[in-house]
């Protein structure tokens, strides 16, 4: 099945990552050559086969009900773009 | 000094016959000297370094060090140094101090280990020869026209040419065992789940794990001991009985079973990788061990099912990427929508850029089934081929790459080109196996091969026991390039 350039720009959107026309031709291309290489997974019948989603089947652990954390907001927010009363600001989204 | 190995500097602390301060002064000016030759590390800060090599001197005088206090271990970009920068090669992270530490640094830090600097790697370790960078290519030591391999490049680049005793790397497709193998220094990446990935940051959650590079396996194991261990705050990792992974080195191998897959030696593999792969399985045989032919039959699959499979769990991973709690944001936008468009599209390269679009179509509605699954699947099938593999042998060994280090550029337009060149790695990270690779021979150009040698689940002490053996017999480990003496 071909990519096209709506499906680039459909992808770049849904992904949040901002596209120039002139990166979308040049995206297909290179996503195209990767596409035909996945391709190749067709090649195989995998009826009845299970998934594989981790190296070792293991069961994700619970642990105690305890307080783990200390609270290291300022030292966290450190490091953000825009902070102000303790809070990360964004661009307003509400009129 | 630098030509020597951790074990002996770790001797000559021991003996008093050097401190940590010396030792660590002496990199450091090396890297001053070499560094922007090579390109190798993003940021150095000499206080920091010498402060802990103090530390581990005081230590090691109240009579309270451990083989590894006083020894200078390079990082990876890639795991968080509470107050270093850590920008995982990418302009994102550029502003990025990161506010707490990494397991494996903690790990480090804790053993009295002094951290050297952070090497450079591929942006967000995406990528086989270090060219992806925000902060720059890294150059091979052997030939500065070529590259180091990737994404641990700078961290290979830094042992080869005698910069660093030792570095930490990370492997999700090939990038300590492929860069390892291009510069000619060692790298193991032990079994999935072994070592903790708590502050390394995320590229390709099922397949990523942490591991050492040095000059010899001696080496690796030395640091391994120290990395490895249950930690609680990575769901993977694996609740195990520590192990000393030194305890077989010393054994003879003398009959043991080493597998040589046919798919390692068809079609794709460079003549010269070839001989000196074959003389190393020559080499085996003259200490007693017995080659048997194994196959793998889907290992050719692993490229495609990889580039399905990582993409996915990066674009997850990658979404946290928003200019919103850390890292760069762009200077102008006009609402939220526009701020994390523009944000991403400025702070990530174009590799990132184009595994994120990847990940994210083999993820959206429609296509999830067709992609992602039937790559999970056919993971099982590549890991069945192992499992079968290993009931004719107890370890298998081949070429690491198909290649020995290409030129600057050569591939970098041509990103499927540039996959190919992991194509005996990134089976054994979809398996999760443990799997490294040590020098042992060159080109005709004289550029350095590595050799892959693969281990059942958990069987770290056994190939390390493999590749030490070798290493006592072989001198491939003790070379150094021109213009690192």
């Amino acid at each position: 099945m071909a990519l096209t350039l709506d499906d680039v720009r459909r992808v770049a959107h849904l992904a949040r990552i901002a596209v120039e026309e002139a990166e979308v031709e040049r995206a297909l291309t290179d996503l195209s050559g990767i596409f035909e290489l996945i391709g190749e997974m067709e090649a195989v019948d995998v009826a009845g086969i299970e998934p594989m989603s981790h190296a070792q089947d293991v069961v994700l652990r619970l642990r105690e009900d305890d307080v783990a954390e200390r609270d290291q907001h300022a030292l966290f927010q450190s490091v953000a773009p825009q902070v102000e009363a303790d809070l990360y600001l964004v661009p307003k989204v509400i009129e | 000094m630098h030509d020597a190995t951790i074990s002996m500097l770790s001797r000559q602390l021991a003996e008093k016959r050097l401190s940590s301060v010396e030792i660590t002064q002496h990199f450091l000016s090396r890297i001053k000297a070499l560094s922007t030759r090579y390109n190798c590390f993003i940021t150095v800060d000499e206080e920091k370094s010498l402060a802990q090599a103090r530390a581990a001197d005081t230590l090691r005088a109240q009579g309270r060090a451990q083989p590894l206090t006083g020894i200078p271990v390079a990082q990876k970009d890639i795991f968080c140094a509470k107050g270093w920068l850590t920008t995982c090669g990418s302009r994102i992270l550029g502003n990025f101090v990161a506010p707490y530490d990494a397991h494996v640094v903690e790990r480090l830090n804790g053993a009295g280990a002094v951290i050297l600097g952070k090497t450079n790697m591929d942006e967000f370790a995406m990528g086989s020869s270090n060219e992806t960078s925000h902060y720059g290519p890294v150059r091979n030591p052997w030939d500065v026209q070529t590259v180091p391999g990737g994404s641990s490049g700078g961290s290979a680049a830094a042992v080869a040419a005698r910069l660093a005793p030792g570095a930490t790397g990370t492997d999700t497709g090939g990038s300590i065992r492929q860069p390892a193998a291009l510069t000619g220094v060692c790298g193991l990446k032990p079994t999935y789940g072994v070592v903790s990935r708590y502050g390394m940051i995320a590229f390709a959650s099922s397949l990523d794990q942490g591991g050492p590079m040095a000059k010899c396996a001696e080496d690796l194991a030395l640091l391994l001991n120290i990395m490895a261990g249950f930690d609680a705050r990575d769901s993977t990792s694996l609740e195990r009985e520590a192990e000393d992974y030194t305890r077989e080195l010393a054994r003879p191998i003398a009959g043991l079973r080493v597998g040589l897959p046919r798919e390692f030696f068809a079609e794709g593999v460079s003549p010269d990788v070839a001989r000196a792969v074959d003389g190393a399985a020559a080499e085996l045989r003259k200490l007693g061990c017995e080659t048997v032919e194994v196959e793998l039959p889907r290992m050719r699959l692993s490229v495609p099912v990889y580039y399905v499979l990582a993409p996915a769990e990066a674009s997850s991973n990658l979404a946290r990427y928003d200019g919103v709690r850390y890292g760069y944001r762009a200077p102008e936008f006009t609402d939220l929508m526009d701020m994390y468009k523009k944000t991403r599209a400025q702070g990530f390269g174009a590799e990132v850029k184009r595994r994120i679009l990847i990940g994210t179509y083999v993820l959206s509605h429609g296509y999830y089934d067709a992609y992602y699954i039937r790559a999970q699947k056919l993971r099982r099938l590549i890991a069945a081929d192992f499992a079968e593999a290993f009931k004719r042998c107890d370890v298998i060994i081949g070429p690491t790459s198909p290649t020995t280090a290409f030129r600057l550029g050569e591939k970098s337009g041509d990103p499927v080109q540039m996959y190919l060149s992991d194509i005996y790695t990134i089976a054994v990270n979809l398996a999760g196996l443990p799997g490294m690779s040590v020098p042992c021979g060159f080109d005709t150009k004289g550029l350095p091969v590595g050799l892959q040698i693969i281990g059942n689940y958990f069987r770290e002490a056994q190939i390390l026991n493999v590749a030490h053996q070798y290493q006592l017999a072989t001198d491939w480990h003790l070379r150094a390039p021109a213009g690192a003496e």
